[in-house]
């Protein structure tokens, strides 16, 4: 039987990597930072000879910069960082946000403020999804709980920037990134659409095409942020994704995404075998979040505690999705460490009971 | 006046009359009226750039980089597909376009606070890659858009809205001399600074960006055209006195001329 698929064992940040090359990506500009240098090392090596450009910068705002230069030319085009060089980020980001290039953005989140710790953390959540960059704007948020997910979420990137001319964001973390799992690459190509506003240089059958995003008359400004406030109604309507475990009868819920999802996956599995009903439900998109959904699971269950690496951000929109039905609480270790399932567990219980 | 249909390329009829078409606009150009100060150097720098494009042919094979500064808004007057950068990034911005469509004329055009301020780590990474492209760099020597601070390039002494009491080295620093410091770096191939206040200054300038397109097809590095360029309303002068003062004052700290020419063997 031909193998149609393509079965590894990988590292998170290299099936990332691995993923891009095959889903055709035009270019790569990144900056080396632990931990996920992975990626524009496994580049260097593959890329070439395999179609596309890979070019270290000399920093995240040159990066940034190159990819905003070539998104702006028409290209398939990512790059990816972790939390202090995402930081450096931030001001390209918003311009390409204003001016609509569709691109790949990755931030490996570690431990911070600051230098921090290579450490895993979720503590870039905020910085996300209510903005880092200035201005009104918003990325498309993809939350990977596996090496097959930042996989996947790759073409599925690609295919959401191009769909929307907007960046989106794989918001992974130093554990995902790093640990190694089994990966499938479905050997998918992902087609390509007309960009008639790129910079391909102005032949004489169309105007020329001005990737900018200034626009000094207040109207004109005005006009482009209602069209960007459009934009985003779209995709809050039609791109919402999640996964839920256990939430059927379940009677209380933890919601996590990414790696605090895979504990709170076990942490579930041990408070059922306590005969609590606890359920799980797991966003997949935490830009557009799942409001609808936990506002009518908020009917069913008792209370909900998020499970974060932080000191508590994705609470608030949790809160502000079941809007004072239940009470929401919130556990996270900070630093880089990782708490066990027992150890949720047991700070689950003891929530829950104190909310009764 | 609005820019009618051309009827041919060497007579316009207009109220019966017949006059010989001596120079016209080039095409290249959009016609839209330039918000620059009278006497600025930034009008006479776009014609040139655009005359050359037009005589070169090459409109439909190039893509600019618009700085942040009084030129921000350079894609207004260009008629050729531009992108705008943020502040300092052109270069890096311009590597991004000239890596996925390598067969394009790629430039940036930049003034002092955007290319040798804020952008100096993209500037000079830039140039040490040795980009296939165009750096032109605008030097006043003054913060133009932003109302007259001093920049990297003020002169010593120069007194500027954050340098009331004229730049003080001391405290300051010395006046940049970009292209004395690029020129060294192996993917620099071409260096030359020039200036746009006067015909033979003018023609020196066309000549140079002409070779900054066509040095692009060698593949063989950066064309780094510096131009010393008159700002009367920042200088605090009449655009006749910055003409004065652009011979007697600027052109001596930065000197006229090439600085790095390619040889004969580079340019086969």
């Amino acid at each position: 039987m031909e193998q149609t698929e393509d079965i590894r064992l990988m590292k998170g940040n290299e099936a990332m990597a691995e993923a891009s090359i095959q889903a055709g990506a035009d270019a790569y500009f990144g900056y080396p930072i632990t931990p996920q240098s992975e990626v524009l090392e496994y580049l260097a090596r593959e890329m070439p000879g395999r179609g596309g450009v890979v070019l270290q910068a000399e920093s995240e705002v040159a990066s940034i910069n190159m990819v905003y230069g070539a998104a702006g030319a028409g290209a398939r085009v990512w790059t990816s960082s972790s939390s202090p060089g995402f930081s450096l980020m931030q001001e390209g980001i918003s311009y390409i946000a204003a001016a609509q290039l569709p691109c790949l953005l990755v931030n490996v989140n570690r431990g911070g403020p600051g230098l921090g710790t290579i450490q895993p953390s979720q503590g870039d959540y905020f910085q996300a999804v209510k903005g880092g960059g200035h201005g009104d704007y918003h990325l498309i948020v993809l939350a990977p709980n596996s090496v097959q997910e930042m996989a996947d979420f790759v073409f599925l990137g690609f295919e959401l920037a191009d769909k929307y001319r907007n960046p989106v964001l794989m918001l992974s973390d130093g554990a995902i990134g790093q640990m190694m799992e089994k990966v499938v690459f479905h050997k998918k190509e992902l087609k390509r659409i007309p960009k008639p506003w790129a910079t391909t240089g102005k032949t004489p059958d169309r105007e020329r095409s001005i990737i900018t995003s200034l626009f000094i008359q207040p109207e004109k400004m005005e006009a482009v942020n209602l069209l960007l406030n459009k934009k985003y109604e779209e995709i809050c309507k039609n791109e919402v994704r999640y996964e839920e475990i256990m939430t059927e009868d379940a009677e209380v819920l933890l919601v996590a995404y990414g790696l605090s999802a895979r504990i709170s996956h076990k942490t579930v599995q041990l408070a059922r075998e306590k005969g609590i009903k606890a359920g799980l439900l797991r966003p997949i998109t935490l830009y557009p979040f799942p409001y609808e959904r936990l506002n009518k699971l908020a009917d069913q269950v008792k209370c909900m505690m998020t499970l974060e690496l932080n000191a508590g951000q994705m609470i608030e929109d949790v809160k502000l999705a079941v809007n004072g039905k239940v009470p929401v609480g919130h556990y996270g270790r900070q630093g880089g460490i990782i708490p066990s399932p027992e150890e949720v567990e047991e700070n689950f219980e003891k929530f829950f009971k104190s909310v009764s | 006046m609005e820019n009618n249909e051309i009827q041919t390329p060497d007579c316009l009829v207009e109220n019966g009359e017949t006059y010989d078409m001596v120079y016209e606009r080039p095409h290249t150009l959009t016609g839209t009226r330039m918000h620059y100060c009278p006497g600025c150097g930034h009008s006479t720098a776009h014609k040139i750039l655009a005359e050359v494009i037009e005589e070169l042919g090459i409109q439909g094979d190039v893509v600019g980089i618009a700085p942040v500064g009084c030129s921000v808004f350079a894609y207004d007057y260009l008629n050729f597909d531009m992108q705008e950068a943020a502040h300092g990034r052109a270069t890096a911005v311009a590597t991004g376009v000239k890596r996925v469509l390598p067969d394009k004329y790629v430039f940036t055009y930049q003034g002092d606070g955007d290319l040798a301020a804020i952008g100096t780590a993209e500037t000079i990474h830039c140039v040490n890659r040795g980009e296939n492209i165009m750096i032109i760099f605008i030097n006043n020597g003054v913060y133009g858009m932003t109302s007259g601070q001093m920049a990297p390039t003020s002169l010593a002494g120069m007194k500027t809205t954050t340098s009331p009491y004229g730049r003080d080295t001391k405290t300051m620093g010395h006046p940049i001399k970009v292209s004395e410091l690029i020129a060294p770096l192996p993917g620099a191939f071409y260096v030359t600074r020039q200036a746009v206040h006067n015909a033979p200054a003018v023609r020196k300038t066309k000549k140079a960006i002409t070779n900054g397109f066509k040095y692009q097809k060698l593949n063989k590095g950066i064309s780094f055209i510096e131009i010393i360029s008159n700002c009367p309303s920042n200088w605090k002068m009449t655009p006749l006195q910055t003409v004065e003062f652009l011979d007697n004052e600027m052109a001596k700290y930065y000197p006229l001329g090439d600085i790095k020419v390619p040889s004969a063997e580079d340019l086969k």
